[in-house]
């Protein structure tokens, strides 16, 4: 029952996916996702919290296009997808400046070195990733996702596995990339803080197979978020989850 | 410095052996560098070089476009390599003689006959190296490429190339010491020039001299490519490497 719907003809992210499932190796199916379904408007960054293993990377490949085989539908917005993965996941041949340039030749010269320094790796252009540190690579791969100027951001557990100043500091560098250029943004991650603090909207998604078991919109603007707020909001999410 | 005194107990060696067993069955290197010279001031050592030279290059370029290509779709496509895959365990396990041979009897003794013998003996173990490489190519990177909606070219010269060169380095390295081999011989049966026919001669001729002055010659060409042609574009597609392997 997948629709035929172009994709891409308004500026809506609507993601329907009625069920997933996966063929273990022994031929049995299990459900990972189960009646998903939202709609994200221009700008908009929705951030989806769950237990780990509860089929949120699976939900992410289905909308960035990567995987095919589900039953619903994704219309995206027309344009480019920035997708920040699990891992960097960058070119080792190439330097910094190489993986970045290969993925947007259009960007000039300006606008790659105001995103470098924003992100701290003005310094580090002609290094290849392996000289890298693993939270400088989680920043190249972030320029890389906003250089290709997205319609759709789509992240990955973007932080996971930095230290905590460092995730910190990521994650406002991201606030004032999204606020300085609004993006259809979809998050995925397990950290309850890192989405109270960049999203729009909230869902709360259960163990697998995954639903949506509550979504919270968030009013006050990201910048003005304070620990209170976070807090009072963490309450919230704690209420809905048994 | 190793590698000077391994050099010095070779040339040691030789001359010990040709002291042992005569000039006539083994002569020394002073003989075989004298009959180099000789052979370099008539211009025929020229001649014959550039002509196996031209062949080894023809074939190697031939079979290692074809081998990369035809490698790269047993890699990834499965029904590619099922179909394949039987052709090349015929062509692995036909000798090269018989292809030589065949090759000279439907083409004619033709350079044409002669460079396809010679490519098609290569193919098969091109073929098997870089199936290899196509099977080890790294998913995440590929999706990566999708979603960022790389156009083809891009993707197969940044994403791809990277990822199989060690295995075409590899492939080239066997390549060019198995196709001069196959080269001399092609040259011996049909080729009115070059390394393999001045061989010819001298085998029956029993002209040991000869017969060394050539092979050590084209040796040498070989391994002048080998390091100062092979080697350094190994270390510059490998200088992301922290540590080169």
């Amino acid at each position: 029952m997948n629709d035929a719907r172009p994709v891409g003809d308004s500026d809506l992210l609507e993601v329907r996916i009625g069920r997933k499932a996966f063929r273990s190796a022994s031929g049995e199916e299990a459900d990972v996702l189960c009646d998903v379904a939202f709609t994200l408007t221009h700008g908009e960054v929705g951030a989806f919290v769950g237990p780990s293993g509860c089929g949120k990377t699976t939900m992410l490949r289905i909308v960035a296009g990567l995987d095919p085989d589900f039953t619903g539908a994704v219309a995206r917005p027309a344009g480019a997808i920035g997708m920040v993965f699990q891992e960097p996941r960058l070119l080792p041949w190439r330097t910094v400046d190489e993986n970045i340039r290969l993925i947007a030749p259009a960007i000039d010269e300006s606008t790659l070195a105001s995103l470098f320094a924003t992100l701290g790796l003005a310094t580090h252009r002609s290094h290849f990733p392996a000289e890298l540190s693993l939270g400088l690579a989680r920043r190249v791969a972030l320029a890389r996702a906003f250089a290709v100027d997205p319609r759709l951001l789509i992240l990955d557990e973007p932080f996971t596995s930095l230290d905590q100043p460092l995730a910190a500091r990521l994650r406002d560098e991201l606030a004032l990339l999204v606020d300085r250029r609004p993006v259809t943004t979809l998050l995925v991650t397990h950290d309850l803080d890192e989405a109270a603090r960049l999203a729009d909207r909230l869902f709360l998604l259960s163990a697998r197979p995954a639903r949506i078991l509550a979504t919270l919109p968030i009013r006050q603007p990201r910048a003005a978020r304070t620990a209170a707020d976070i807090a009072a909001l963490k309450a919230a999410v704690a209420q809905q989850q048994p | 410095m190793l590698r000077l005194l391994s050099l010095a107990v070779f040339f040691a060696t030789w001359l010990a052996g040709s002291a042992l067993a005569g000039e006539q069955m083994l002569p020394g290197p002073l003989a075989v560098a004298g009959a180099i010279l000789g052979e370099a001031r008539s211009g025929a050592l020229f001649v014959n070089l550039g002509a196996t030279l031209a062949r080894v290059l023809l074939a190697f370029a031939l079979a290692m476009t074809l081998g990369t290509a035809l490698g790269i779709l047993m890699g990834r496509v499965r029904t590619a390599d099922r179909l394949g895959d039987p052709w090349l365990l015929i062509l692995l396990n036909l000798p090269a003689l018989v292809v030589v041979v065949l090759a000279y009897i439907w083409g004619g003794l033709t350079e044409t006959a002669a460079i396809a013998a010679v490519a098609v003996n290569k193919l098969p173990t091109a073929i098997v190296t870089v199936r290899e490489g196509a099977r080890a190519l790294d998913p995440t990177l590929d999706e990566m490429a999708r979603v960022f909606a790389m156009p083809r070219w891009r993707t197969f010269r940044h994403v791809v190339l990277p990822q199989l060169l060690p295995y075409l380095a590899a492939a080239a390295r066997s390549g060019l010491s198995l196709v001069w081999k196959i080269v001399l011989v092609v040259e011996l049966l049909g080729r009115p020039n070059g390394v393999g026919f001045e061989i010819g001669i001298a085998f029956q001729l029993f002209d040991v001299t000869r017969i060394l002055a050539y092979a050590l010659s084209f040796t040498a060409v070989v391994l002048a490519i080998e390091t100062f042609l092979v080697q350094p574009l190994e270390r510059r597609a490998s200088r992301w490497r922290l540590r080169p392997a």
